[in-house]
Formats: structure tokens, sequence, C-alpha cells
């Protein structure tokens, strides 16, 4: 009876654990919780392009893909277990989808000789890979999002704010105060008046803050907001009747899940971007046509070319570009984790590369390095058609205050290394 | 007027409005306590619960439709129709009448004469449970809602006009006042005079009350305590419906909805776990409180961001000087 019993629970270990020959690449979902609507999409999207990958290419370098999944449920505690009880599965690289998750996980990834990738979140000086070996944060991060902000309020009023009040209303927390230290110095070098509206952990009740506002009358506001902050922000703001075309959200303040709540109020709304919005790319046919109809869609297939399941099926495009430079780089198609964080490092993406992939204009073009961990920070800006529920990118993928922000990535890295008796160098 | 005294009357009106919202939670936490001595850590889950239920049948929306398509291979997700916003209500009032008997059937009958603190843990347990089963049924994905009485009748949002208008005329500063916090004000002061009102002029209303001052007393004249607590557990699902559309108007209905229970303890705490008034005047406080302090304080001195952690304060404060909240009963155990 033992006997049998140790068989069964070695047989189901077997079957839940991935193929030891497959390319790994566990996907840190939320899909419970007060954050499941936005960890939803993001999932759906992250496994979908991989399960496309098998299906129309085999794989990727003739090595089959898979995504074991683990719900964090976006609690730091949880993802740092996620991360424990999937490494031994052979996990080419961790996307913990929070701030909190990533830093806790960036010493114990370097440990371990595993790369991580932040795609717009996570420690904003992790984009200094001397000091941050295995962590990634391209192709732009908080502080790129604070900067693509004002530059674009910048061309809007003919390159001078002097004189103009601009509030940050954010979550308050490690994520939410990011741009404070960015919009500080912004404000300092282009004259404006910088103010700060913090919101308290969950963001259901706002009501002072949007009095504040109201009442400071600012001329633009900027959000850090994540999950039910964003709706509550948009709908008060529409209630205080402030012009939605003057509130720019991050991109985690930028989905549907932000402004359907708040309906045709929400018209005209903004949020910063650093990927293409909608399902008008090629690559969504060959998700229908290999993942969806073939009924091996991730979710109910309802979610395609939202904001985050268009940012999920990025962030896994990008994974599958490393693996494939980590096998050119490395000469074999059985990648590991330390292989596929060089493939990171010489990650390279060009237009050419991305029309090919079927996602043309999808994103920016950029280089990562040993020294820049982040890409080029090219961020462009999307605005909320109420009437038609749909985004639409109003500007191009434009650069944002390198000067400004490589100095504060200096400043901060350089810190971080003291802290941690590290030498900068490259790995 | 003076501009700082216009903008504290301003915050003053609207913390008494935010005030309203928190008490309409806190009611449901009350309501059970009263009648049972067990503090509903699943009040909020409940609110959540409710919102997608009243949400998914507004939309027709196949309830555990991902658990049928994955268990039967099918494509199911909607049945093809919308419901009425008030027969949607009615259909969602029925469902929160069967949990409750269910709760009572499965849970706390089998838990009676128990220690308050496990009584406590199975409301954990249910909470739990109950967002498990809101995610299966419902899925997890934010839903908007809308209650409209008619077609374009529905809950207003947005600033008052006419209030904004007539302040500004008046005292040349147009107030904000959100009309949803009107609306939430109107309903919750019928809630409440309903509540009361049932309380004292019915049957079920005195055995109620019956029950909450002595169940042995109670049981043995007659009354039926199972019946009572499907009552109270009923009724505390209906306000927590009233909450969850409230608070479900504002930010769409999410699973973040449940976290408003947070809101409710420093009512609790300041107005006492067993009075229905004490729930509206403390939330009407904490409301009040919070908002002058981030006002006054908070946003200029410290920071801002205050308010969550001075309910809190404010009612450790109450706590320390009465116990038993504003309107609570004073719980003398004799040895």
């Amino acid at each position: 009876m033992t006997l049998k019993l140790t068989s069964m629970a070695v047989a189901a270990v077997m079957a839940a654990s991935p193929v030891l020959a497959d390319l790994v690449f566990p996907s840190m979902s939320y899909r419970t919780g007060p954050y499941a609507a936005g960890g939803i999409p993001f999932a759906d999207g992250y496994a979908d392009y991989f399960t496309m990958l098998n299906a129309r290419d085999g794989g990727i370098g003739g090595v089959m893909t898979a995504v074991p999944e683990c719900e964090t449920g976006y609690n730091t505690e949880k993802g740092v277990e996620c991360y424990e009880s999937l490494k031994g599965g052979g996990g080419l690289v961790y996307q913990p989808l929070s701030t909190g998750i990533t830093y806790q996980l960036i010493p114990k990834t370097t440990a371990d000789d595993i790369p991580m990738h932040t795609m717009g979140y996570g420690r904003t000086s992790a984009k200094n890979g001397e000091v941050f070996t295995h962590t990634f944060n391209y192709p732009a991060n908080y502080w790129d999002g604070a900067s693509g902000a004002i530059n674009y309020l910048l061309a809007e009023n003919g390159g001078d704010l002097n004189g103009k009040k601009i509030a940050l209303v954010y979550h308050n927390s490690a994520y939410g105060k990011e741009p404070i230290r960015t919009l500080t110095e912004l404000s300092a070098k282009h004259g404006f008046e910088f103010k700060e509206v913090p919101v308290d952990h969950p963001g259901q009740e706002q009501k002072s803050q949007w009095l504040q506002i109201r009442r400071d009358k600012p001329d633009y506001v900027i959000m850090y907001g994540w999950g039910v902050m964003n709706q509550v922000a948009i709908q008060e703001a529409a209630n205080i009747r402030f012009p939605m075309e003057n509130f720019i959200g991050v991109w985690w303040s930028g989905s549907e899940n932000d402004v359907l709540a708040a309906g045709d109020a929400a018209n005209g709304y903004k949020a910063l971007t650093f990927h293409g919005v909608g399902s008008d790319f090629p690559v969504f046919a060959d998700i229908q046509t290999h993942v969806v109809d073939a009924g091996n869609a991730a979710g109910a297939g309802d979610q395609i070319g939202t904001v985050l399941y268009n940012r999920g099926l990025y962030a896994a495009m990008l994974a599958a570009e490393a693996a494939k430079t980590a096998q050119e780089i490395h000469g074999v198609a059985q990648i590991n984790a330390s292989q596929m964080r060089d493939g990171m490092e010489a990650l390279e993406i060009t237009e050419e590369k991305m029309a090919a992939l079927g996602l043309p204009n999808f994103g920016p073009s950029f280089k990562v390095s040993c020294q820049n961990h982040g890409g080029d920070g090219m961020v462009g800006v999307t605005q909320w058609d109420a009437s038609t529920k749909t985004w639409s990118l109003i500007s191009d993928f434009a650069a944002t205050d390198k000067e400004l922000i490589d100095g504060l990535i200096a400043e901060d890295s350089a810190a971080y290394a003291s802290e941690n008796n590290i030498t900068p160098e490259c790995k | 007027m003076n501009e700082q005294l216009a903008f504290t009357i301003e915050v003053f009106a609207n913390g008494l409005m935010a005030g309203v919202l928190y008490a309409l939670v806190a009611l449901g936490f009350v309501l059970i306590y009263k009648a049972s001595g067990i503090f509903n850590y699943a009040q909020g889950v409940m609110a959540l619960f409710a919102a997608m239920t009243l949400v998914g049948i507004q939309n027709g929306q196949v309830p555990f439709s991902h658990l049928i398509n994955a268990i039967f291979g099918t494509d199911i997700h909607k049945f093809g129709w919308s419901v009425h916003s008030f027969l949607a209500i009615i259909l969602t009032v029925f469902v929160m009448i069967a949990l409750a008997w269910a709760v009572q059937r499965f849970v706390f009958r089998h838990l009676v004469g128990q220690e308050p603190i496990i009584l406590f843990m199975a409301t954990i347990g249910l909470a739990y449970f109950l967002e498990g089963v809101a995610d299966l049924m419902w899925g997890s994905e934010l839903k908007a809602l809308n209650v409209c009485a008619a077609e374009g009748a529905c809950l207003p949002q947005g600033m008052n006009m006419w209030l904004e208008g007539t302040t500004y005329e008046a005292l040349g500063y147009g107030f904000f006042i959100d009309n949803l916090d009107i609306v939430a004000s109107i309903i919750a002061a019928i809630l409440v005079i309903g509540l009361v009102m049932f309380a004292q002029y019915t049957k079920q209303g005195r055995a109620m009350r019956a029950v909450a001052d002595d169940h042995q007393a109670a049981l043995s004249v007659g009354v039926s305590l199972n019946f009572i607590w499907i009552l109270v557990w009923s009724l505390a699902g209906f306000v927590a419906l009233v909450a969850g559309i409230m608070w479900g108007a504002k930010s769409g209905v999410q699973f973040s909805l449940s976290l408003i229970a947070l809101k409710a303890l420093p009512v609790l705490m300041l107005g006492g776990f067993t009075s229905i008034p004490g729930a509206i005047v403390g939330g009407l406080i904490i409301g009040v409180g919070e908002k002058l302090f981030e006002f006054l304080i908070g946003a200029p001195f410290l920071g801002g961001a205050t308010e969550n952690w001075f309910a809190y304060m404010l009612a450790l404060l109450f706590l320390v000087f009465r116990p038993q909240g504003l309107f609570g009963e004073k719980i003398i155990e004799r040895v």
C-alpha cells in the first residue's frame, strides 16, 4: 500500500513538472485576490505566446517551451515561495510582476545565477548591470515613465512648463514613491511646481485627495497607481470635472480595467506605455489560429488585444528572443539559466526583428548591454476613447531625459553596491 | 466667506458622506454580532459576493461557466439576456438568503456553544471559502456596476451641480458633494429606519431582540434560534448587497471590494459592536475625523495619506476611555 501511494505521488509530481528537456519560462501570476483583474490578462498573454511558439514553430530553436504557473496573489511572501518552488524546475527567467517581490528576489536570483526580468517595474537602478548583474528592466523603468510624462507635457506646451502646476497622485508604497525624486529634479529643471498627493492602499476611498486637487487646481495630474486605486481615481477626477486629457497615468494605470468602471467620464484619459495597443498586429492572427481556435488559450480568450494581455505577450516575446540570442551565443539549443542571462544581456530588438515576429511598430528598438540592463527607456502615450472602448497610441515612442535618469541610477546603484559590498563589474 | 473656512466646511461635509459609506459596511457586522455574538470577518467578502452576484445576474452571466467549460469542454459564458436592475436585486437577495441558510446549516449549527474565538475563526474560513466561490462562480475580472431604475435613470455619479451653484452664489465658493454619496446617505437612512422599525414592530424583529438579549431565555419561550440566525445573516447579506452596490458603483466590482471591511473596523470600535445607531454615529465621527485630520494636519505637515491610520488611532482613543464603544453594551462578567 505504501509503495503504491509512493508510486502515485511520484507519478503526480512527474506529471505536474515540466519535462526537463523543455525551455522553462515560469509564470509568477496572480489570478486571485484584489489585483486579479490586472494579473489575469498578463498571465494569459505570457502563456499564449509560448503556446503559439510551440504550435507554430516547434518551440524555440527546436526545443519546446513550458510555462509552469505559480500563484503569488501579488503577495511578497507568496512570491518568494513561488520562486523557491519553481526554481527546481529549471526556470530560465523569472518575471515576479511585483516591485515588492522583485526587491526580495534581487539577491536570491543573483546568488542562484538566474536572471530576472522586471519590465516597467521593480528597482529602477537595476538598469545598471554592473551592480545588478542578474536583474533586467528593459525596455523602460519608472523614472523613464516620469520623464516621459514630463517630455510629453513639454511638447504639449511648446517646450515650456514654467509656472505650471503638476500633481503626482501615487500609491503610498515603494512603487508609488519611485517617481518622486525624478519629478522633483525635473520640476527644478523645467520650472514647474510639483505637488505630491499620496493615496493609501488599497485606494478605495480618495475623497480627501481629490478635494485637495480641486482646491490646488493643478494643470496636470500624473498617476502612479495600481488596482482599485486607478478606477477610483479616474472616477473621482471625473467627479470634480478635472479635464481627462490633462490626467496621465503610468503604464500600470492605463489598462481597460482602469477606465471601464468610470464609463463615458473616462473619455480622453491618457496613459504612458512602452508597447503597442490593440490587436491590429499579424501575431494575433497566429495566436487565434494556433492557440485560441485550437482550444489551448490560457484563459477564456476574451482578453486578447487588451493592454495587459499585450504586455504579457510582449514580455514573453522578449524572453523568447533572449533565449534565441542565448542559443546563438552558446551554440546549444537546450540553454540553462546562466546562459539565458547572457542572452538577455546581448539582446537587441530592432524594428526589422519586430516586424518579422508579426509585431511591427509594437515597441521601441533597443539594445541591452552589460552596463545597460534597461534599454533606451523609450516611452509613448496612449489615450482612451470611451465610445469605442479602445486605447490609441497618440505619440511615438520618444526618448526620456537620459542625462538626468542615468545620473540618478548611478547614484542609487552605487549606494546599493556599497551597502551590499558589491564591486561593480561586467560578469 | 474666508477660503480656508469654506474648504473646512466642504471637507467636513464630505467626511460625513464618507462616514455614511463606512457605516453601511459596519451595519452588517453589528447585526450579526448583536444577535449571535459572532464577529463576522466575512462581512466584506459578503459585500463582494453580493455585488458580483448582482452584476452577474444583470449581465446574464452563466455562473461557474469557467468550471463547466473546463469539465465538459463547452464554451458557454452568457445566457444571452440581461436582467433589469430591480429584478436582479431581488434575485440577489434570494441568493444571499440561500447563503445565510447554508452558513447556518453547514457551519454555525455545528458550532453552537463554542467559544467566541472558534466562531470568529469559522468566519475567517468562511471569508476565504466565499471568495473562492465568488471567483469560480463569476470570474475575477473587473465588472462595471450600473444600477438603473429605468433607461437613463441610473445611480448618479459626479458633482451635485445644484449644491455647487447655490453655495457659490451664497458664499462665493461652490461646495463639492458627490451625487452618489447623497444617494448613499438617503439609502443608509432608509435602511437604518427600516431595520429599527423591523426590530421594534414585527414579531420576528422582537424575537431577534430577544435572542440578542439572552439566547437561553429566548429559547425557553419558544423562539427558534435557528430561524433567527438565518434571518440575521440574511439581513446582514442584504446590508452587504447595499454596501457592495454603493462601493462597487465607484470602483467597479472587483476582489478588492472585500477590503472595505477594513474601513468598518474603526467604526465598530468607536460606535460599539452591538448598536445600529452606534454604527451610524461611529461612521460619521470616523469619516469627519479622518478627513479633517488629513486636511488640517496630515496633508500640510505629515506628507498626507494619514486617513487609514488616523481612523484606527481615533478608535483606539475611544477604546481606552470607553471599551464598549460609544453605544455598546457594557459587559459585566460576574466571577
